[in-house]
């Protein structure tokens, strides 16, 4: 991919800025076709540090402070000036919304300023499209389809069938509750470790035995699997941590956090790996991507890996700063839309805090 | 010539040059922001008869306003002026409207606006300098909506205007104006006003009860 342009040069890939600011991340990257050129996050996660989760109103003031320096920041790491692109990315959903607007509202200024075609992408399907991107240190073989992809983050929790990047991604089931990422945070709280609460439950697990505690696996029950055999629920885990902290409070003894970090986090990574291999196993699928920023939690991938090896699956963990929410992933997702012949979205869409998946473009 | 966006109320967009609107768009929806901002300004531009690249600056209304919809447009403002290598001009939303109204009708004024919750954002104003731009004595701050009076020191002595919108077009005359007369621009954070709305959470609540020495008698 060093010389794309000698070896294509009727073909030339499309250079594609995209914006990402759904949550807590304001993300810009650039990528030219499918590869990286840039890929700047600027987090507001200390901020929301006190809070014990993601405060959606600091996140998006936070957006608005961090938006031109990122996007200063990506064009000088891209090497390229805004003239030089071909279109414009922002995500428009789902998400936060007032944090979706910041995005939408400076994507579209910058759009009509340059004069450039402008992509609203799904925030979701920009996850898969992480997938598709290599350079910046790594190589990515194409993105194998049909797949299934299990997002996991702070702010969702997915199982999505994709048979097509751009036309056809199907969801199968999603949290009915928590965010697998918010469990994170949550059970944190109650072990007495501070935000982000993936790391600090990573950490303390270090040494715990993870078979101490055989915490509730959530809509596991045959019963339950019949309803909801593709979703997730956290917050009966939650509350079985609550009880078995509040156990150890009421006997007066100190509470084996190690173990109890051990034990959530296995009971976490278990449902979430069990169920996307179901649905590989079930639909017939032999490729499971992984994205979100939970990806980061290394008991999730150790279990993926193990697990879909046992299975026969095919596993793609893309690089952790495609994982967490980021901008290169929306550009790439534009670029595949455009390579696809897609026309750029008219200029009325707004943010989409519920935008379904099977909306891949707004 | 000017590009200005105001969305502390509705959404207003213009071309301004000096002290003429080349063109002037606004929707006083007050939750649509996001999805106007960008017809909005491709239609004045088109109106106006002028590229983007014609443009000198961009100004901006920095509120006060509700946070949502007011970052819309200074988000706006942001990226079309860092696209272009373009200066941001910040003024007060509130300015723009006394502007236009102390042109017509001189005098102290107090300026209002929606800030939902039942309060008002409020601004008084003296009157115009000698350069013709408003002289704002107090403000903008937010109030009760039935405390206004108590709020603003001599409500009595001001002529009180509840504005439904900010004018785009007469906030670019006052940002020509401003720069023009060299004054002083609106600071780069917005005019919110009010802190975001977070708590930060207390102690922990129990799920269990709490199981009592006579409890586990009785039992
Ligand atoms: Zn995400």
């Amino acid at each position: 991919m060093s010389e794309p342009l000698a070896r294509e040069p009727l073909t030339r890939e499309p250079l594609v800025l995209g914006i990402e600011t759904s949550c807590d991340e304001t993300g810009v990257g650039i990528v030219r076709g499918t590869t990286l050129l840039a890929n700047t996050i600027a987090s507001s996660m200390d901020e929301h540090a006190r809070y014990g989760g993601v405060v959606p109103e600091i996140a998006a003031r936070a957006h608005l402070e961090a938006l031109t320096p990122a996007l200063a920041a990506a064009l000088a790491e891209a090497e390229v000036t805004l003239d030089d692109l071909d279109a414009i990315a922002v995500t428009s959903g789902p998400g936060l919304a007032g944090a979706l607007m910041v995005g939408i509202g400076a994507a579209k200024a910058l759009a009509i300023a340059l004069d450039k075609p402008l992509y609203a992408v799904n925030h979701l399907v920009g996850h898969i499209g992480a997938a598709t991107i290599s350079g910046g240190g790594f190589e990515s073989e194409p993105l194998e389809l049909p797949t299934v992809a299990l997002l996991v983050s702070g702010g969702h929790t997915e199982l999505l069938l994709v048979r097509d990047l751009v036309s056809d991604v199907e969801l199968l089931g999603a949290t009915i509750d928590d965010a697998a990422g918010e469990a994170f945070d949550k059970v944190a709280r109650l072990l007495g470790l501070p935000y982000p609460g993936g790391p600090e439950i990573d950490r303390a697990a270090l040494g715990g035995d993870r078979d101490a505690v055989r915490f509730p696996r959530g809509l596991s029950k045959p019963a339950d699997l019949e309803r909801h055999r593709y979703d997730f629920s956290f917050s009966g885990l939650k509350t079985a941590v609550a009880r078995w902290v509040e156990r150890h409070e009421d006997a007066g003894d100190p509470v084996p956090v190690a173990d109890g970090a051990a034990s959530f986090r296995e009971a976490v990574v278990d449902v979430l790996v069990s169920k996307a291999i179901a649905a590989c196993t079930d639909l017939g699928v032999p490729h499971l991507l992984l994205g979100g920023g939970v990806v980061a939690n290394a008991r999730l991938r150790e279990v993926a890996v193990e697990r879909c090896e046992e299975a026969g699956i095919r596993l793609r963990i893309p690089p952790l700063r495609l994982c967490t929410d980021n901008g290169a992933m929306i550009a790439a997702l534009a670029s595949r839309l455009m390579a696809a012949g897609r026309a750029p979205s008219a200029l009325d869409f707004g943010a989409d805090s519920t935008l379904p998946v099977t909306q891949i473009q707004a | 010539m000017l590009l200005a966006i105001d969305t502390s109320v509705g959404s207003s967009v213009a071309i301004v040059d000096g002290e003429r609107v080349l063109a002037e768009r606004s929707v006083d929806d007050s939750r649509r922001h996001a999805e106007l901002v960008g017809d909005l300004m491709r239609q004045c531009l088109v109106e106006a008869g002028v590229s983007s690249r014609g443009l000198d600056a961009v100004a901006v209304g920095m509120g006060p306003g509700p946070f949502t919809g007011l970052r819309v447009g200074i988000a706006a403002a942001n990226s079309f002026a860092f696209g272009l290598g373009l200066p941001v001009l910040r003024v007060v939303s509130h300015d723009a409207v006394a502007l236009e109204h102390l042109r017509a009708q001189p005098g102290p004024l107090l300026v209002t606006t929606d800030a939902r919750r039942r309060e008002r954002y409020w601004s008084t104003y003296a009157g115009v300098d000698a350069a013709g731009l408003p002289v704002r004595l107090s403000g903008p701050a937010v109030a009760p909506g039935t405390g206004l009076d108590e709020a603003v020191t001599d409500y009595e002595s001001y002529v009180r205007l509840d504005a439904e919108r900010v004018p785009a077009g007469w906030l670019g005359k006052l940002a020509a104006g401003i720069r023009l007369h060299d004054r002083e621009f609106a600071a780069p954070e917005p005019l919110y006003l009010r802190s975001a709305d977070a708590a930060v959470p207390g102690s922990r609540k129990r799920v269990t009860e709490r199981r009592l020495p006579e409890q586990r008698l009785a039992t």
